[in-house]
């Protein structure tokens, strides 16, 4: 029999496994892409390449903040560790066993975009130790991140902090430029300009193999991109400047904070104490940051824009302005001071000077009872329906100068400060039933007022330029920028007409030719100034001061204060008056013409006990 | 009596190519951008073990046509005395006791055997008076495939023994009724199907099926009786799968055939080698990813990758064109294969060129098929292209053993069938 046709049924049987298959290639290969895109989500891997984050430098070019590499080991996802040597591995990063398997878990349950954080932060000396071994863990690789490091133990109020970014801050980011674990500016200047030190990532696409090993570029690079380095700033800061200010507040809690009147830049701003930024960059903060909360003297509170003072004295030149300004006042106007203000059955209490006090005078000697006058015939004048009306614009004149809001500074914290509405006297007295002699304190800067330390300086600029102010800002100059930023270059004028000005300036003055602070004048500076003493319900007093010099070319602009530390003239003067002499007369950094009062100040330890930890001795010690 | 050889030309130009394409292949899945060349390593190996195999194929050629029909039983029990010396000092690789270390070179017999039992197979099947209808021929062809098959399921090589179910196509070729072959099929459906919807759903199947038949035919009586044994024999079939299954195969085996059938999805466990190998297949594309530019292949991501997986790196980096192109090359020699058996005139030469074909169609469906998960996953080799010095040998060496009883062919003068 012959069986030759079964052949061709095997024919067909051989045609159609290989037609099946032709076929069934097509749909994976062809028809369906999702095999290729699974495939290059197993094998390709994306590496962000981190850019230098901008460099930081004062008005003189000095560096004061700079780059340092952080060292993120990352395991690649799927997570497969074959042939580890898993003690040595725990030898090498410093950790037990049981730790190993936490973190390894701990990746597991994070993994995102490819990889995983196994331990973050890693030390030099580890990465250094693990990286020529790192062949050896396959899975295992470091990715590097610009943390930042500084040059001085200094500024940290202005410079602010890096942080990685939150979970809220990745949600609401507009662009998406930002990746889980990436770092951005939390505070300060790092971020304020944010955009512009960060720089732009990088990104290079490479293929691994499945222990994640690098396996060679991606399209021949085609997709990579160059990161683009961040831009440096230049901060309006002295650094010299700073650091004198924050040696003179040392051991004080207060606040310094100078600016050059003419263009609204900050020179100094010192809020004391203060903490070292190299505690607070990626690397050091867990360490340093519980310790910074609890501490009763608040380091991390920056003073100088977010705590309102009253401003005590330091007001009337102010108060002065507005008195002539509105016509309340003359120049030649002369009040007589038995060393009291009656106020019905009150007296307000003034200090010992002569009986007849011109406007000059009041100022030199902080007349309290020339004030009172002022400010009653401003509320009682026949310009105004009411008192409310006059009140209203006195506080209109206030708002001119920046008080009652925030200003606006590329500093972090700003706070608006203390200025009442008339309404809050309404809700405090009745409508319509308070007159002048429930508000009379604000005539000599007590009572509902509150000026943060920057505003203060920001009035003593006021004063310095005769009726302008630049925003007070930080920022000298953006790398590859030809201008900062449109609002720090609006001149900002206020209700006061320049003329106005001279004899408040006379007057401000004398503070230091004869009167309040003759005692912390510098010799060949015509310093203008007005000391003040704060009263404080909860302790001492307050020593506040504001001046401006030269005088007659007025390049610095200075408010001090030294909480619970007494009088303005005894412990806020001198220290102004020596920033400005330092600044002025660089040459006299090593020996200051008032070299006694220097050391007297640098020693002088105005914490109160309240304040004092037990713990302080040793926390100091580090 | 000097005769021309007539060698087949098409059959030889097609082996070439796969071999060639076999030796690129391995090459490719090993060689991390030219870091060694293409004589070293597993590709350099490839190409050794061709050449060698090549040239004792060369020595066939020039041999006397009828020296394999007179060696025919000391080639089989030759190889199967090496299958029982596997068991003695034979090495475990895998967890299979089936190589025996020659120096650097490890033998593994099982390769030999098809080829063996092939020259066996033929000269049973070719001795006059052979049929398939006397129990003495059909007992006889049964314990000399049984033979080799048990001796390397002994060694833990069970897709190497499978391999010898391709002589059932030699069998019907030459007489055996077809109704083995759809009594086999009839099986493999009951197997497939109970697994996929159990032995309960199954039975309960087969009496609705036999009542909707008996509905239909039910003036023909004759038929009832028969039908109902053979649903009841159906359903003791399948209750005894569902036993087999559950009881007697390893959970590894069991894996397999269920990530197969897509039961389960274990993409991380059983699934994991199927499941690259589709990655790595399916991400070629039309055109592939380009010689040496296979990702998935580089990386490492496919266990076995230049053995039984080695199908991957040509669809990964060939794409389409190349891996359906392997397919055609393939299915056009074993059709030139069983066109040469046909025109045989000696039933001997017939048979066994027709048992290189059939192994050769049983490799390509198991090994294919399982890299692009339509098909269990059997460890047997793509022939001619794998990486692998025995199977290499074997094949290429069974290859011209054919050729030269094809190219003798004018010598044999009767035409028998």
């Amino acid at each position: 029999m012959n069986f030759r046709f079964r052949s061709y049924y095997i024919y067909a049987a051989v045609i159609l496994i290989g037609l099946v298959y032709i076929l069934r290639l097509l749909e994976i290969q062809v028809l369906d892409d999702k095999y290729a895109l699974i495939a290059e989500k197993i094998s390709l891997r994306k590496q962000t390449i981190y850019p230098q984050r901008g460099l930081i430098l004062d008005r003189n070019k000095k560096l004061m903040v700079y780059n340092e590499p952080v060292y993120d080991l990352m395991l690649s996802v799927p997570i497969k560790l074959k042939d580890i040597d898993t003690s040595e591995f725990c030898r090498l990063v410093e950790i037990e066993r049981p730790e190993f398997d936490k973190r390894l878990e701990k990746a597991k349950k994070t993994a995102y975009h490819g990889k995983a954080i196994f331990m973050k932060n890693v030390s030099n000396i580890i990465f250094a130790r693990l990286q020529e071994r790192l062949y050896e863990y396959k899975g295992f690789f470091f990715e590097i991140r610009q943390d930042r490091n500084y040059k001085y133990n200094s500024s940290s109020h202005v410079l602010g902090y890096l942080g990685e970014i939150t979970r809220n801050d990745l949600e609401s980011q507009e662009e998406s430029y930002y990746e889980q674990g990436d770092f951005m500016g939390k505070n300060g200047i790092e971020k304020f300009y944010e955009e512009y030190l960060r720089g732009v990532k990088g990104e290079s696409y490479f293929y691994v193999d499945k222990f994640g090993v690098n396996k060679g570029v991606y399209k021949e690079g085609k997709l990579d991109v160059i990161p683009k380095d961040g831009r440096n700033l230049y901060l309006s800061l002295d650094i010299d400047l700073q650091q004198y200010g924050e040696g003179l507040l040392d051991n004080k809690m207060g606040s310094i904070v100078a600016l050059d009147p003419k263009t609204g830049e900050i020179l100094a701003l010192i809020s004391s104490p203060f903490f070292d930024p190299a505690n607070f960059n990626i690397q050091n903060r867990s360490k340093h940051y519980a310790d910074a909360l609890m501490d009763p003297t608040k380091p991390m509170f920056n003073r100088a824009v977010s705590a309102p003072y009253p401003p005590g004295s330091t007001f009337k030149p102010i108060m002065a302005l507005i008195g002539l300004q509105d016509g309340a006042i003359y120049p030649e106007t002369h009040f007589g001071c038995p060393g009291y203000y009656r106020l019905g059955g009150r007296i307000i209490k003034c200090h010992g000077h002569t009986f007849n006090t011109s406007l000059e005078r009041s100022i030199a000697s902080s007349c309290n009872t020339y004030y009172c006058n002022t400010f009653k015939a401003m509320m009682q004048s026949d310009k105004y329906a009411n008192t409310e009306a006059a009140y209203n614009s006195w506080r209109n004149y206030l708002v001119s100068f920046g008080l009652g809001q925030e200003l606006g500074v590329d500093v972090s914290g700003e706070f608006k400060g203390w200025l009442k509405d008339a309404s809050f006297y309404d809700r405090m007295h009745g409508k319509g039933s308070w007159n002048y002699s429930r508000i009379i304190s604000l005539s000599f800067g007590q009572g509902e007022l509150g000026m943060t330390p920057i505003q203060m300086a920001n009035i003593a600029a006021i004063i310095a330029n005769r009726g302008y102010y630049y925003t007070p800002h930080v920022v000298h100059r953006i790398e590859g920028i030809n201008e900062i930023p449109e609002k720090y270059r609006v001149k900002h004028r206020t209700m006061i007409s320049p003329t106005t000005f001279d004899p408040v300036i006379r007057g401000m003055l004398l503070v230091n030719e004869s009167g309040t602070a003759a005692g912390a004048s510098i010799k060949g500076i015509n310093i203008a100034g007005k000391t003040g003493t704060v009263q404080n319900p909860h302790g001492k007093n307050h020593a506040a001061y504001m001046a401006f010099a030269p005088a007659e070319n007025p390049r610095i602009a200075i408010a001090v204060i030294v909480e619970e530390a007494g009088y303005g003239a005894t412990w806020a003067a001198p220290i102004a008056n020596l920033m400005i002499e330092h600044y002025l007369k660089p040459d006299s950094v090593e020996v200051s013409s008032r070299s006694y009062l220097e050391t007297r100040l640098r020693e002088a330890n105005l914490i109160p006990e309240k304040f004092i930890r037990k713990s302080d001795s040793t926390s100091n010690a580090d | 009596m000097q005769t021309k050889l007539h060698i087949d030309i098409i059959a030889t130009f097609l082996f070439l190519c796969i071999a060639t394409l076999g030796i690129s292949s391995v090459y490719s899945a090993t060689s991390e951008f030219g870091v060694f060349s293409l004589f070293e390593g597993r590709s350099g190996k490839q190409m050794l073990f061709l050449g060698i195999a090549i040239f004792i194929g060369l020595i066939f050629l020039l041999l006397n046509s009828n020296f394999f029909e007179l060696f025919s039983w000391p080639i089989y029990g030759s190889v199967m005395l090496l299958l029982v010396a596997v068991l003695f000092v034979g090495s475990d690789i895998n967890g299979a006791r089936s190589w025996i270390k020659i120096g650097s070179f490890s033998l593994q017999p099982a390769e030999f055997a098809k080829y063996g039992t092939a020259f066996a197979v033929s000269t049973l099947i070719s001795t006059i008076g052979f049929s398939f209808s006397k129990k003495s021929d059909v007992l006889k062809l049964v314990i000399v495939i049984l033979l080799p098959m048990a001796l390397i399921v002994l060694q833990g090589d069970t897709g190497s023994a499978l391999v010898f179910a391709s002589f059932i196509l030699v069998f019907y070729r030459e007489g055996l009724s077809p109704m083995l072959l759809v009594f086999g099929i009839c099986i493999i459906a009951i197997f497939v199907l109970t697994l996929i919807y159990g032995s309960l759903i199954f039975s309960a199947g087969m009496i609705i099926l036999l009542g909707v038949v008996f509905a239909f035919t039910y003036t023909n009586k004759k038929m009832l009786l028969p039908s109902i044994l053979i649903v009841v024999l159906t359903i003791l079939l399948s209750l005894s799968v569902q036993f087999l299954f559950d009881n007697v195969l390893q959970d590894h085996q069991k894996k397999r055939i269920q990530v197969t059938l897509n039961l389960i999805d274990d993409n991380q466990g059983a699934g994991y080698n199927v499941n690259q190998s589709k990655i790595a297949i399916g991400s070629g594309g039309w055109g592939g990813k380009g010689f040496l530019n296979g990702s998935h292949t580089k990386g490492d991501f496919i266990p076995e990758q230049t053995t039984d997986f080695i199908f991957c790196t040509i669809g990964e980096e060939g794409g389409w064109l190349l891996s359906s192109g392997t397919i055609i090359l393939f299915v056009l020699l074993i059709l030139r294969l069983y066109h040469m058996a046909n025109r045989a005139k000696k039933k001997y030469k017939r048979v066994f060129i027709f048992s290189l074909a059939s192994i050769l169609f049983f490799h390509l469906t198991i090994n294919v098929g399982m890299t692009i998960g339509i098909m269990p996953v059997i460890g047997i080799p793509l022939p001619f292209i794998s990486y692998g010095g025995s199977s290499i040998l074997s094949f290429t060496v069974f290859m011209f053993t054919a050729l030269k009883m094809d190219a003798s062919r004018d010598e044999d003068l009767t035409s028998e069938f």
